[in-house]
């Protein structure tokens, strides 16, 4: 099993959701991404974008109230809020592509301390799913992930290079896992927050590139 | 002189001279948009050899969508940016069909599909764009550089027919979609030949939808058909309900 300490999900969520900047364009990815849409970050003032063309959507539908016209990326049916725009695929793609996606959260299999990362393809499987990965990642103007610090059998996911099948290369900027927040700095990963109840040396036994531990290191909270 | 008529009475008329072998484009994004009706007549209609297009391979071989054209043996190769389930435990006809090598794929980043489209509508016989440079889709591919950036080399998509859903027509084929339904049908019926609206709405007179509220012109639609009320046409159901 994959370590079930440190941050739960919704907790990473909620610390990444806190980097969001009044004004910002956000695209969140299927998966724990979409939990940062839960967390209350106050007055700031997000406009989430979804792949399929709406801009500026809100809270999940509730039961009985769903618009049978209108889904977020992860196929949930959602609400708009006052503003919102519809545009066709080629326009949202459009928009992605163009950088004014301020940030796009993304699940991950593997992430390299150059800035490489993984997630559409499996070691071994014949097919795969990019959905949009492959252009926000390149498009957005910062690629943030949220991903389990280690593998069901406890093997690293912060690594030297990527194993698998790149989705993009040096794109990363931030990376969230249950041990804490960090960011890749070419031949290392700097521990910018560390999970309450974690090691530093607990965290640098499960990386699989080298640690630097930032000057100002703090607990995640 | 009146612009042209294009209402079809059924979905089976609207398509039986799609040929063995044709490309057909599906819109949709989850089940918005999606043209369910029009991929239930290609089943029944019994077109083989066939290359679809759509965002996924996904669906059972009870779903419209390319699993059940796939689980009747009517597709040749899917072009889509998903040819994997998106959770592993699922076994879906078209990863069946894929494992066992009796279907190609084609796996292509969503924008890049989207915009091969878009090309294939727009006169552009090809684009550069920065997505997947770098990746194992690019091996062996042309790039170039630009402003010191690399750019990967992509070619139109042109498709023999498109299959599209709509909230709203009118007889000439000027399309409105509602919300999200409006994904890829756009540029869908931009690329094809021959584009095929199955519409919510009752078909309107010519003038009824005001020109500036049009989102897909007619000139870019062939053939128009009504979607009857449940259970006679096919229609997503509200969550929870059965």
């Amino acid at each position: 099993m994959s370590d079930s300490i440190g941050l739960t999900r919704q907790q990473m969520a909620d610390r990444i959701a806190h980097l969001f900047e009044d004004g910002w364009i956000v695209n969140l990815g299927v998966g724990m991404p979409t939990l940062c849409s839960n967390t209350d970050i106050g007055e700031t003032d997000i406009i989430y974008h979804s792949e399929n063309g709406v801009i500026g959507y809100g809270p999940i539908a509730p039961a009985g109230g769903e618009d049978l016209h209108l889904v977020n990326a992860g196929g949930q049916y959602v609400t708009l809020r006052p503003g919102a725009a519809v545009v066709h695929h080629a326009d949202s793609f459009a928009m992605i592509r163009a950088g004014r996606i301020d940030v796009t959260v993304l699940g991950a299999y593997e992430v390299a301390c150059n800035g490489d990362f993984a997630n559409w393809k499996v070691a071994g499987a014949k097919g795969g799913g990019i959905g949009g990965a492959m252009d926000l990642a390149v498009g957005a103007k910062n690629v943030f992930l949220i991903l389990e610090h280690t593998t069901r059998n406890g093997a690293p996911r912060l690594v030297r290079e990527c194993a698998i099948p790149a989705t993009a290369r040096g794109v990363v900027k931030k990376v969230m896992t249950n041990y804490g927040l960090f960011e890749p700095v070419g031949t290392a990963f700097r521990l910018l927050e560390i999970a309450p109840g974690i090691e530093v040396e607990q965290v640098r036994a499960r990386t699989g590139a080298e640690l630097v531990v930032a000057d100002d290191l703090r607990q995640v909270g | 002189m009146a612009l042209k008529n294009k209402v079809h009475p059924g979905f089976l008329e609207a398509i039986r001279d799609i040929p063995d072998g044709a490309t057909i484009g599906f819109g949709g994004f989850a089940l918005p948009g999606l043209p369910g009706n029009l991929i239930l007549a290609l089943a029944e209609q019994g077109a083989k050899d066939l290359t679809l297009v759509a965002n996924t391979t996904g669906g059972t071989r009870n779903d419209p969508g390319i699993g059940m054209l796939v689980a009747r043996g009517q597709v040749r190769k899917a072009i889509c940016a998903f040819t994997a389930a998106t959770r592993a435990s699922q076994k879906l006809p078209f990863t069946e069909f894929y494992e066992a090598g009796k279907v190609e794929a084609e796996l292509v980043p969503q924008g890049t599909l989207a915009e091969r489209m878009r090309a294939a509508g727009a006169g552009i016989p090809a684009f550069y764009t920065p997505t997947a440079v770098g990746t194992e889709l690019a091996e062996g591919r042309e790039t170039r550089i630009f402003g010191g950036r690399e750019y990967l080399l992509e070619e139109a998509l042109p498709l023999d027919y498109a299959f599209v859903r709509a909230w709203r027509a009118d007889t000439f084929g000027n399309l409105q979609y509602r919300r999200s339904q409006r994904n890829f049908n756009p540029v869908l019926a931009m690329a094809a030949r021959i584009t095929v609206a199955e519409v919510e709405e009752e078909i309107l007179p010519l003038g009824a939808i005001d020109p500036d509220q049009v989102h897909t012109a007619g000139v870019f639609v062939g053939r128009v058909v009504r979607i009857p009320p449940a259970p006679d046409g096919w229609w997503p159901q509200q969550p929870g309900s059965h």
